[in-house]
């Protein structure tokens, strides 16, 4: 069900900044609208996005309501060696999704 | 009984009114998210200096759609070892909550840069705060015209 896309490029030359782009599949459910009957939809948001390269922790993003549905978060890293991204999304009731995908450095 | 000409008068200064813009949220609940974005302002800066500059904020200066609104902020910044920017915050002040996100990053992102896309409330001012590896604090701010709102709850429209 949970659903998230990674893009980035599949090889780089050591020291080049690579763009990765990243989307999860998540309402993002603010927790200040209503239903038609008065009643308060609860919250259902993605806490927190982490990006580890090889183990190390590159990139942390915190989420709050204010983030639209399907949070896109792109940034940059360092292409340092060739390894394995992982990307995770931690969220409210017990939401969580790992994604990983390999760069080839040379 | 409401001549014609008293009524082109009325309606014509309803349309000059300089708060048009403004107007969605009542005074009340505005002045209380101000002290809301107040208190997370503090909270980030934790009584440091902030300084204009170096960080730049993109956003559309006018939104059809508050409930997906591109936002990218980009800090001007070496990225090494000794000089980087540590965190990155957005901050709203007409939001239900100011915080939008809090970015931690390092000299391994390389450029300190992000994007994502955000919700706004109402036509307002959003800021992002950058700290930088020596402690010091820059921001940008950038104001928006929002015409549909990401929220529909008590106060807006």
């Amino acid at each position: 069900m949970a659903r998230a896309v990674v893009t980035l490029p599949p090889q780089a030359k050591r020291g080049d900044i690579v763009e990765i782009k990243t989307l999860a599949a998540h309402p993002m459910e603010t927790g200040f609208r209503r239903t038609q009957t008065g009643d308060l939809i609860p919250r259902d948001i993605i806490r927190r996005f982490t990006c580890t390269y090889s183990g190390t922790e590159v990139f942390r993003v915190e989420l709050h309501p204010a983030i639209a549905a399907n949070p896109l978060i792109a940034f940059t890293t360092v292409a340092t060696e060739s390894g394995t991204l992982t990307f995770q999304w931690v969220g409210d009731n017990g939401y969580a999704v790992t994604e990983t995908a390999s760069i080839r450095v040379e | 009984m409401t001549t014609r000409r008293e009524f082109l008068v009325v309606a014509a200064a309803s349309l000059a009114a300089p708060a048009a813009v403004e107007a969605q949220l009542d005074p009340n609940q505005a002045a209380v998210r101000k002290a809301a974005f107040q208190a997370a302002l503090g909270r980030v800066l934790g009584g440091a200096e902030v300084r204009r500059g170096r960080v730049k904020l993109r956003l559309p200066p006018l939104i059809d759609n508050g409930n997906s609104v591109p936002l990218s902020v980009s800090v001007e910044s070496p990225m090494t070892a000794a000089d980087h920017v540590a965190a990155i915050h957005v901050l709203t002040q007409k939001n239900p909550l100011p915080d939008v996100v809090s970015v931690a990053l390092g000299p391994r992102a390389g450029r300190a840069v992000f994007s994502t896309r955000v919700r706004l409330a109402d036509s307002q001012t959003v800021t992002a705060i950058a700290q930088l590896s020596d402690g010091s604090f820059w921001l940008d701010s950038a104001d928006v015209v929002v015409t549909l709102s990401a929220c529909l709850e008590e106060g807006l429209i």
